[in-house]
């Protein structure tokens, strides 16, 4: 009763307090209205003319013009990347390489609150997030692998090491700026030259960085970034000077990239989708299990290859979990993402916000339970309030298929067993998350569950010295630390 | 009068037992002088899956005893192999082997078993790691095994080539499917009742003979396959099995390698059919207590 009156008392307060809003300053960053590709330590244009627009996600406004790198394009940067391969970067000494990684890297963080709001205005993710964990994270993975350029031999004993030569990478949009210093950083520190094509809607944050480069005064060619579609993107696959390709999206791209590849000597990363598993014992701590879970499943607005978006409590906890991650949901704050006060930004665009909202019909189709809280969403712009679904099926399409959104499908279980079976019934394996005091019951779980990230009472945490990547259908090989390191080395 | 010889039928291997083929066909290699070396099965589609079923059955068990075990058991198989040497070389001189590279290739095949016993319970320890993360928790991470490993034996030798694919996967705790040699298969066979004296529970090992292109077209289109591994394949079959490959992501390794050289046994052999999981656990910072004082 106590506890009712409780929440009638916060559901007044939040009908009649709302937070004032506290947006953060954007007129310090430097946009231009647009982009050329960055070739050979030059900006220029599109052989075609092409650019396309990209936009706030927030309020569908235009923040620049890109430009649209066809074949040709593709072609000139892969030579750049080449002749500085053989003519500079892989003659250098590897602790010079080393002082220009470092450089690049005390150059992103000199400018990191610029670099922040850039991608939150193009990406749709919160200020806090991108200001808190985007950023600084891709700082310190340049910073990270700097320092292996000249250790590799401790890396890999007994092997002879050389690199690859011209690396060609394609980075989603869900973390922008991570991703590409997922992709360069190790690249670089291995001795390899790069191509990188950043996502269509997010090209801004991966431009700034070319801008950094440029800055750095790596030598040219050595990181050329060209910007545009998947067209763009089949050209880096499919052209016959590169070495290497490293790719992070969707499984079905991945496995065209993959067929794409076969019969020829390029070495190959994915990093693809995931549907992990977020297992809540009945001796977890309770509460944070609660902030695990909504950490899990709507941070970055569910944007997340390895989002906790299946959760399985078990049963004589989940009437209780149930009700406190309601309770909980009903205090995010979905909105502006450059407003401080945002829990859950703006939806990365209009396509996947129709994905998104596709799914939430299949799961009422399927007579799942859905269940939103009650939030303000801003007229403008692609947004979608956290959604949970209850009475779900393990065979549920909403269950079994990566939504890509603040989406989470809840079952409950009863034994160990029980959970690792479900939890495992996946054609993915990314990522899991365990919640309970019993470290015996962590170590069990932790061998059971077949995912390459096992985050046992936390989630979504992620470190430039950890290993990262899935098995099976979620794509092979690592990035971070010294495993990520192999992706882009000859080892023999 | 001389006595009669007793001839051996040549069987399958799948799940601990020895059927012929479901599908009851055979073929018959011929040794150097043209002379048939038996009636040897000519495994199916169906055979294949059963013996992955037996595989995936195995893995679990498999892979979670203790790596010291899995090495005990390993190093068994070494043992009986070297009991029943003479007649590893009298099937490889049959099928057109000198009594010399005979001699040779079993040798080395019991010395490369030996040496992937030994790794069992150390490769784990050289490529795991600690990764000093920045924010409070402990983060380790360590190999596993991928799981229901395809193997498609090296076609131009009868054991060794065998061995060293078969040794780094079950090494690592995964279940194999092996395709034998074609031309070449009475070593398999005869491996594979080493390997069920020698305490490799049942289904970890399966060795099925046959055509590999028929076989191996339905193991690397099979979902419930982790990963493919063969060994100087032909290209056109190798892009193939590679492709039908991608439908489950399957882990593919092709080994252009020539087994006989002494130095063809390494840890990556074996790290290339493992996994990296990496886990996180918080540690917990209350109080002031530092371990300065």
């Amino acid at each position: 009763m106590i506890t009712f009156q409780l929440i009638n008392m916060k559901k007044e307060l939040n009908d009649n307090w709302d937070y004032s809003s506290s947006l953060e300053a954007i007129n310090h960053i430097q946009l231009k209205k647009k982009y050329n590709l960055f070739i050979d330590g030059k900006w220029i244009a599109p052989s075609k003319n092409t650019y396309f627009k990209t936009i706030n996600p927030a309020n569908e406004e235009t923040l620049a013009e890109i430009a649209s790198a066809s074949k040709e394009d593709v072609d000139l940067a892969v030579k750049a990347a080449r002749k500085a391969y053989t003519n500079v970067w892989s003659k250098m000494p590897a602790s010079e390489r080393a002082k220009y990684i470092y450089r690049i890297a005390r150059l992103m963080q000199e400018r990191a609150r610029e670099f922040a709001v850039i991608e939150s205005l193009e990406s749709g993710k919160t200020i806090r997030e991108s200001r808190d964990v985007d950023i600084p994270l891709a700082c310190n993975h340049f910073f990270y692998y700097a320092g292996w350029a000249d250790k590799l031999d401790y890396a890999f004993p007994n092997r002879k090491i050389e690199s690859l030569g011209v690396a060609g990478q394609i980075i989603p949009w869900n973390f922008p700026l991570l991703m590409a210093a997922w992709k360069i950083a190790p690249a670089l520190a291995a001795g390899n030259t790069v191509v990188l094509k950043p996502a269509e809607t997010t090209s801004l944050t991966a431009l700034k960085l070319a801008e950094i480069i440029e800055e750095s005064g790596l030598p040219p060619g050595v990181v050329n970034i060209v910007t545009g579609f998947g067209e763009t993107g089949a050209a880096i696959v499919n052209h016959p000077d590169i070495n290497k390709i490293a790719f992070t999206g969707s499984t079905a791209v991945g496995k065209i990239i993959q067929k794409a590849l076969v019969g020829t000597s390029k070495k190959v990363t994915l990093e693809l989708g995931g549907k992990s598993a977020n297992i809540i014992f009945e001796d977890a701590p309770i509460d944070q299990a609660v902030e695990g879970i909504v950490n899990g499943i709507f941070f970055n607005q569910g944007h997340v290859c390895c989002a906790g978006s299946r959760l399985y409590v078990q049963e004589g906890i989940a009437e209780k979990i149930i009700k406190k991650l309601k309770q909980r949901m009903e205090s995010l704050y979905v909105g502006d993402p450059l407003d401080k006060n945002t829990d859950i930004g703006a939806i990365n665009s209009k396509e996947q916000l129709q994905t998104i909202e596709k799914y939430l019909k299949i799961g009422l189709d399927e007579g799942a339970e859905m269940y939103q809280p009650k939030c303000t969403i801003p007229k403008k712009g692609f947004y979608c309030a956290p959604t949970l679904f209850l009475n779900v099926a393990q065979s549920s399409i909403i269950a079994q298929e990566e939504i890509f959104g603040p989406v989470l499908t809840i079952q409950t279980f009863r034994t160990v067993d029980e959970v690792v079976q479900k939890a495992n019934n996946s054609p993915f394996g990314l990522a899991a998350g365990v919640w309970t005091d019993k470290g015996s019951r962590i170590f069990n779980l932790t061998s059971k569950l077949r995912a390459g990230v096992i985050w046992a009472n936390c989630y979504n945490k992620f470190d430039p010295t950890s290993p990262f990547g899935g098995y099976k259908e979620s794509g092979f090989g690592r990035e971070g630390g010294l495993h990520g390191l192999s992706a882009y080395l000859k080892l023999s | 009068m001389s006595r009669i010889e007793v001839l051996k039928t040549y069987k399958i291997y799948i799940g601990g037992e020895f059927p012929r083929t479901e599908s009851g066909r055979y073929y018959t290699p011929l040794d150097s002088k043209g002379k048939a070396l038996a009636n040897i099965c000519l495994s199916s589609r169906k055979d294949v899956r059963n013996a992955v079923v037996a595989a995936r059955k195995a893995f679990g068990p498999w892979s979670e005893r203790s790596a010291f075990n899995r090495g005990q058991i390993l190093y068994r198989i070494a043992e009986i192999l070297e009991g029943r040497q003479a007649q590893f070389v009298d099937e490889l001189m049959r099928q057109g082997s000198s009594k010399g590279a005979a001699t040779n290739e079993v040798n080395l095949s019991i010395d490369r078993i030996v040496y992937y016993a030994g790794w069992c319970d150390k490769y784990n320890q050289v490529v795991s790691s600690v990764n000093p993360v920045s924010s409070s928790h402990f983060n380790f991470s360590s190999l596993e095994p991928m799981g229901v490993v395809g193997v498609v034996a090296e076609q131009s030798t009868s054991l060794i080539g065998l061995v060293s694919l078969i040794l780094p996967a079950i090494c690592g705790g995964n279940s194999t499917v092996v395709l034998a040699s074609e031309k070449l298969p009475l070593c398999a066979v005869t491996f594979s009742e080493v390997v069920h004296s020698s305490d490799v529970p049942a289904g970890v090992i399966n060795i099925l003979t046959g055509y590999p292109e028929e076989m191996a077209v339905t193991l690397a289109s099979h979902m419930d396959v982790n990963a493919l591994i063969t060994s100087n394949l032909e290209t056109k079959l190798s892009n193939k099995l590679s492709l039908l490959s991608v439908d489950n992501l399957k882990r593919k390794f092709d080994y252009e390698v020539n087994w006989v050289e002494k130095d063809k046994q390494a840890l990556h052999y074996i790290s290339d059919l493992q996994e990296i999981k990496t886990t996180w656990h918080p540690i917990e910072n209350v109080g002031g207590a530092s371990s300065s004082y």
